[in-house]
């Protein structure tokens, strides 16, 4: 076990490095200068080479790729070029939003997905399975932004009930803030949930199949009682594998869910860095993100691992 | 694990999760106090430093609000005194003395005098200075502390602009104490100083106690930053804002005029929008290539189908709404058999095929795909390549590596740029640049605006670019708000003058 982790681990860190290398690359080889975005159209050339100077940008590049490694290895995100605060600053405010967001929809696309997933299930083949699984298909084929929209329109513009988007932030107004990630929470489950349901569906349906389910019929067992105890939580190894996967899912959704509510998250921040060249807060939230993503994989695998002990005799 | 177990944690977590929905409906939080108001904004500033970036969303919240100039511009697009109270010129047009307002103090309560006027232009105009409109000072020689209320701006040529230039946002006066913390912490003399700034999401300011003119009406104000169109238009009809001063989806504003709540404010802007053409690339070195153009696009259809009918035709590189502006709107109608002919005389009777680089903002892209379509009927074959901001930047703008690009000129009073060496549109004259130098040495009104109508016909008659439109500014705002500006004569939400009418 502990050798299987060690090895997962040196993976772990070969792939981050490699995830650096080519995140720095590309934010090198795509055209604007970070200079000429803030000092605009009348800027003159001496003012630009001013501002490239103290934004030091005119290091070559291994010095600056080197600094940026070595930085990050010691907490040390940069500084923004157009907010000149730290990034790991803007980060650490931005992750206040993005992390409620993101687990928050987890949450909830689990808690709707698995009792949809067994209900359906057990009623296979009958007419309200064959009507939950085609909402699902539905909600798995909407966008989430277009859910998004929709939601605003109807309980922030009919209704009036929640406001349309923003964020009052959680020292200010904690139940406001509660309240302001409701809807986006919503629409980034629901389409994370439908999937969630049907994979919940079809990996039920193949354990129902299998002997030790006849065989716990057989010894006396009742039926609801099969389902929950051998039923389920066998299936649920699939359902975990989506779960994992699910996650870079929702971290590229919440891009999309924080422009659509304007909401002060990490991939608005990115998203802005992207159009306003600050570059130094692309690659560090970036890097970040890629880092979550791993960290993630890995710690699926290690509980994979943990629960199903032929993975760790693995050479 | 156990079974049971399973299956009720499970619904546990299915139940907690409708409870925590239905206890966050509502329980909507009432209106607002009605001595606040909150802003919408499309870009959120880099930063809050307005001598040290281009961005209009800096200026647009600190100019006037939080930091002032010694001069300034109001509504309707005049110089007015702010920091100076007034101001005489010398025989000679070379010396400037500005009589300045006693008792003004920064929001940190360090006083204001002439040092400070001298600090922020010597500062502006220095070495390693990073003030995006470095140009603006060029004409200064000198700053002289006469007094602590008496400051000489020195010129080493007349200047007719200075006081025009002085009272953009770039050359608001800062405190030597402040000037290193101004980008994340205003801290300026104006009517209100900066509070908080939540980035990302809002930027809130707070009347100024000890502010030296006549206190503002509003106590607070937030500016929140909502840069999708779709949320723009669901904060705004939902009443969750209450202004959104440059709205940013003109085809929903129809539907803010037939409701009461909301009043409409359609004004000018100083955006001269144009289809930019390389001057000294393949057939668009000739000058007839260009007329055939001008000829070839139905400006109105494109204000008409690309911006939902907000815009004025232009005809020139000059705002409609300035006194100098004339009207060359009919030296090139929309005429097909026109263009033709002239593109058969400069011999391309087949035409051509060209790129079209286009920016993100709504009226290059929708208008981009309207032109191409126009030039299509005279033969041009154009090839539309969406471009992001700093993407342009760097290929049209400084390399001029592009054939066509659509663009707006949002800076005030730019006619001469078409003066300037190597400007992206790669346009030579030396008639104009002869304008240019004659009209910046002239200090009469009547004789400016004399070179400014010759300086417009001139590059119209070299067809340097196509003229499209003038951009409308298009503000929704609660019809109970008064005072905010309609027109756009300097990038700025002045809210000084803003109140809210009885309910």
């Amino acid at each position: 076990m502990l050798w299987f982790a060690f090895l997962r681990l040196i993976g772990l860190m070969t792939t981050l490095l490699a995830a650096s290398l080519v995140i720095f690359v590309v934010l090198e080889v795509i055209p604007g200068d970070p200079a000429e975005v803030m000092l605009g159209l009348n800027a003159q050339a001496d003012t630009l080479a001013a501002l490239r100077a103290e934004l030091g940008l005119n290091a070559p590049v291994y010095t600056r790729y080197i600094n940026w490694v070595l930085g990050m290895l010691h907490g040390d995100f940069g500084v923004s070029y157009t907010y000149s605060v730290p990034v790991a600053e803007l980060i650490g405010e931005r992750v206040q939003v993005s992390l409620p967001l993101a687990s928050g929809a987890l949450i909830l696309s689990t808690a709707l997905a698995i009792p949809i997933g067994v209900y359906s299930a057990r009623h296979h083949g009958k007419i309200i399975d064959t009507g939950i699984m085609a909402v699902a298909q539905i909600g798995i084929a909407v966008p989430n932004f277009w859910i998004a929209i929709l939601m605003v329109y109807v309980f922030a513009i009919v209704l009036r009930i929640l406001p349309s988007g923003g964020f009052p932030g959680w020292d200010e107004n904690f139940f406001g803030s509660l309240q302001a990630l409701l809807l986006p929470v919503i629409a980034l489950a629901l389409p994370q949930a439908s999937i969630l349901a049907r994979v919940m569906r079809s990996a039920l349906l193949d354990v129902l199949h299998e002997d030790y389910i006849r065989t716990a019929r057989a010894k006396g067992l009742s039926n609801k009682a099969t389902l929950w105890r051998h039923g389920v939580r066998n299936a649920l190894i699939p359902v975990l594998t989506i779960l994992g996967l699910q996650f870079s899912f929702l971290i590229a959704g919440t891009v999309i869910i924080e422009n659509a509510f304007y909401l002060p998250g990490l991939g608005r921040l990115i998203f802005q860095g992207i159009t306003q060249r600050d570059l130094i807060v692309v690659k560090s939230s970036v890097m970040l993100l890629v880092a979550l993503t791993i960290i993630v994989t890995f710690l699926v695998d290690i509980a994979y691992a943990a629960i199903d002990p032929r993975l760790r005799r693995r050479p | 694990m156990h079974a049971n177990s399973l299956k009720s944690r499970l619904l546990c977590l299915a139940g907690g999760a409708a409870l925590t929905v239905a206890a966050l409906v509502g329980a909507q939080s009432s209106a607002e106090a009605k001595s606040s108001l909150s802003l919408g904004m499309v870009l959120e500033p880099p930063h809050l430093d307005a001598t040290a970036g281009a961005a209009a969303a800096i200026d647009e919240v600190v100019y006037q609000n939080i930091f002032q100039g010694l001069t300034r511009i109001g509504a309707d697009g005049s110089v007015l005194p702010s920091l100076a109270k007034s101001w005489d010129v010398s025989d000679d047009g070379l010396t400037y003395r500005f009589h300045l307002n006693t008792g003004v103090v920064f929001h940190d309560g360090t006083p204001f005098s002439a040092q400070d006027v001298k600090f922020s232009f010597d500062r502006a105009r220095s070495e390693d200075s990073v003030n995006a409109q470095k140009p603006l000072f060029s004409a200064i020689e000198e700053v002289v502390v006469v007094d602590p209320d008496t400051v000489d701006i020195k010129l080493n040529t007349p200047s007719g602009n200075l006081t025009y230039n002085l009272a953009w946002g770039d050359a608001i006066i800062v405190s030597a104490k402040s000037v290193d913390t101004n980008k994340t912490h205003p801290v300026g003399t104006g009517p209100f100083k900066f509070d908080r700034w939540m980035k990302g999401q809002e930027i809130r300011v707070s009347r100024f106690d000890k502010y030296w003119g006549d206190q503002p009406k509003l106590e607070q104000a937030s500016f929140r930053i909502i840069s999708d169109p779709n949320a723009a238009f669901a904060a705004m009809i939902s009443g969750d804002l209450d202004a959104f001063p440059l709205f940013p989806t003109p085809e929903t504003i129809v539907q803010f005029q037939a409701d009461p709540r909301f009043e409409v404010a359609i004004g000018t802007t100083e955006g001269e929008t144009i289809l930019a053409m390389n001057n000294a690339r393949g057939p668009l070195k000739n000058k007839l290539v260009r007329q055939a153009i001008s000829h070839a696009i139905d400006k109105q259809a494109l204000i008409d189908g690309a911006m939902f009918g907000f815009g004025t035709p232009i005809g020139t590189h000059f705002a409609p709404h300035h006194p100098a502006y004339t009207d060359l709107t009919g030296l090139y109608p929309y005429d097909l058999a026109k263009a033709k002919e002239l593109l058969t005389e400069a011999g391309y009777p087949d035409g051509f095929s060209a790129t079209l680089k286009l920016p993100p903002p709504t009226y290059a892209r929708r208008g981009g795909e309207l032109i191409a379509s126009d030039l299509k009927k005279i033969g041009i074959d154009l090839k539309i390549i969406p471009v992001e901001w700093a993407q342009w930047l760097s290929e049209v703008y400084k390399e001029t590596n592009y054939d066509f690009t659509i663009v707006s000129h949002v800076e005030p009073m730019d006619i001469g740029i078409y003066g300037r060496e190597n400007y992206y549109f790669n346009y030579h004259s030396e008639a104009f640049t002869k304008l240019i130098e004659q009209l910046n040495v002239t200090a009469d009104d009547a004789q400016r605006n004399e070179l400014l109508v010759q300086a417009q016909k001139l590059i119209t008659d070299d067809a340097v670019n196509v003229y499209l439109f003038q951009l409308a500014k298009s503000g929704v705002w609660n019809a109970n708000v008064k005072g905010l500006w309609i027109n756009a004569p300097m990038p700025s939400n002045d809210l000084s003058q803003v109140y809210w009418a009885n309910e």
